[in-house]
């Protein structure tokens, strides 16, 4: 069953045309990984499906409903958990109520609920021992940690990521992997990522974008043989 | 001691401290303790939207005016009593705020601020214009006898003070209730990161024009008790002037804390008293004093201490 699809989604800046009529299908469950160059419009296309970007035109599909006209917090309120490529967490307050907030608007008044779902989800990605922190206090590294967790105490169906690994130690990316492997078949995960072992070791497909428009799909094996998408975007990445 | 014993003891002992200051505090000062508990409602409504959700508005005269006049023409021309009269205070409050509301949060930032002001400026003007009705820059004084309520005489001292400390004590443990409440917390995470809540999944516009409208609302209670316990309604509440004191009052006292209000309502009340009995520059001296306090305790007195000494401060 596919969970998300998009129709021509395009988006143009003002000289930009950053996506250009993107056509692509996301099967429930799947772990997918969104690669490509730097500029290649990948946050453009997330921002477009989470209703933070609006589109200049095209169609974005959600559980085979038409959700192109829903605003952004409609399309979260659906099921589709979206962490920043720029991290963006609530500075100001604590580890703990950064993920209650991101629990809160599910699950509502519950406050015993609401506590349980934070209590797991940063024990989840190694944070409850921070909970009392201020947020704004954290690490960079720990801030990205923190909105993983914001997006886990959602129970997304959808949940995606934008470079998640993005100043993230070794050790952490290794718990990280390990975290999205957990996740994979029961959440869809769409992952951003320019770390090419977290790709390789996590997602069961990957989508190539390059230049606004979709340059190859397919199993990680096809990807990495793919003699267009080493001249586009590999070689490159690796230098 | 819970997180929400302490709260509860916290604002429970300062309505009972009020309360004891009745029996206390000389007569002038009982009465100004009256005034300022008045104020310190509009404060605190005030600071809903500006301390707890970060809307800085320049124009809350326009619902603390539309509480005063709600109640004061519907008392005057309609011959209401005073309950139904406080009642069209607040309902007045509320149309206005829910209108000019969802008008100004289609902006954002100076945007916003410049619209508020420029709606309470309409406000003030409207006032002058329908001087057949409001008296204009005169204004009118509600009769004494038409200021009880149930029959209890607000005129005296005494049920005055508590009816000023009834009204302020139920606003007072009404917003501490709701800024610790998931509506209250949705407001505070729009306050740090609006851009971070809408992608959690918050209709943040539909939380602010709540968040105006109870505001504003609350502002017009202050307006219309203010009418009714002091007797006097006039167009000098409409001006810019009085957009500004609870701006003054909240910064003081602590922005996003619930004693911040009160406090600085207080203080500046009294700043203003003092000064004005040493010299007739005392707007001078109230500056000066202003300035030295954002240099040097720039969360105000309740957000100084939150800072330095006590940190679960609400
Ligand atoms: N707000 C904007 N206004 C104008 N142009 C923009 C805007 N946002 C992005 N762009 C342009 O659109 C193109 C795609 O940007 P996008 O951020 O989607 O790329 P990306 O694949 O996420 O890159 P990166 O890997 O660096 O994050 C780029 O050329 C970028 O400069
Ligand atoms: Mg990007």
């Amino acid at each position: 069953m596919t969970l998300l699809s998009t129709r021509n989604l395009t988006k143009r800046y003002a000289g930009v045309l950053a996506n250009e009529a993107i056509n692509f299908d996301l099967p429930q469950g799947q772990i997918r990984a969104l690669i490509g160059p730097n500029g290649a419009g990948k946050s453009t296309f997330v921002g477009m499906l989470s209703g933070r970007i609006p589109t200049t035109s095209g169609s974005v599909t959600f559980d085979g409903k038409d959700i192109s006209a829903l605003p952004a917090h409609a399309r979260i309120a659906l099921g589709i958990a979206y962490t920043f490529q720029i991290t963006s967490v609530f500075a100001g307050l604590s580890v703990h109520e950064n993920v209650a907030l991101a629990a809160r608007r599910r699950l509502g008044r519950d406050g015993a609920a609401v506590d349980a779902k934070v209590a797991d989800s940063l024990s989840r990605v190694g944070l409850a021992d921070r909970a009392t922190q201020i947020a704004g206090d954290l690490s960079y590294g720990h801030q990205r940690i923190l909105e993983i967790a914001m997006g886990l105490a959602q129970d997304p169906r959808l949940f995606i990521l934008d470079e998640p690994t993005q100043g993230l130690a070794e050790s952490e990316i290794a718990d990280f992997k390990t975290l999205i492997r957990s996740l994979g078949g029961a959440t869809t995960i769409l992952l951003i990522e320019h770390n090419m072992s977290v790709v390789m070791e996590t997602a069961e497909a990957i989508t190539v974008l390059s230049n606004g428009t979709v340059l190859a799909d397919g199993t990680p094996a096809q990807i990495r043989a793919d003699p267009a998408v080493q001249a586009a975007y590999l070689g490159t990445a690796d230098a | 001691m819970t997180a929400a014993t302490r709260d509860a003891a916290l604002h429970l002992g300062v309505l009972t401290l009020l309360a004891g200051l009745w029996f206390v505090l000389p007569t002038y000062h009982s009465g100004n303790l009256a005034r300022i508990m008045v104020l310190a409602v509009y404060a605190m409504g005030y600071n809903l939207l500006f301390g707890y959700t970060g809307l800085l508005s320049l124009g809350h005269a326009l619902f603390f005016a539309a509480g005063m006049y709600g109640l004061a023409i519907a008392m005057q021309q309609g011959g209401w009593s005073a309950a139904p009269g406080f009642l069209a205070g607040l309902i007045a409050a509320l149309v206005v705020s829910g209108v000019a509301g969802a008008l100004a949060l289609r902006t954002t930032g100076v945007a916003f601020m410049i619209v508020t002001l420029m709606f309470a400026q309409a406000g003030y003007l409207t006032v002058l214009y329908f001087g057949a009705i409001t008296r204009g820059d005169e204004g009118f004084v509600i009769p004494q006898a038409a200021r009880s309520l149930a029959g209890i005489d607000l005129t005296t001292p005494a049920n005055r003070y508590f009816a000023a400390l009834i009204l302020f004590g139920a606003v007072f443990l009404g917003l501490a209730w709701l800024v610790r409440s998931p509506f209250g917390r949705t407001l505070i995470a729009i306050r740090e990161n609006e851009a971070r809540a809408k992608m959690l999944g918050y209709d943040t516009h539909a939380y602010k024009l709540r968040a105006v409208i109870l505001s504003g609302t609350i502002s017009g209670a202050s307006g219309a008790a203010y009418a009714l316990l002091f007797g006097y309604a006039g167009a000098t509440f409409a001006t810019v002037q009085y957009s500004i004191f609870p701006l003054l009052w909240v910064l003081l006292g602590g922005a996003g804390t619930t004693i911040g209000p009160l406090i600085g309502a207080i203080f500046m009340f009294y700043l203003i008293d003092l000064a004005s009995g040493v010299t007739d520059a005392y707007m001078l001296i109230a500056g000066v004093v202003l300035v030295l306090l954002t240099l040097f305790a720039p969360q105000g007195l309740a957000g100084t201490l939150r800072n330095r000494v006590w940190p679960w401060l609400p």
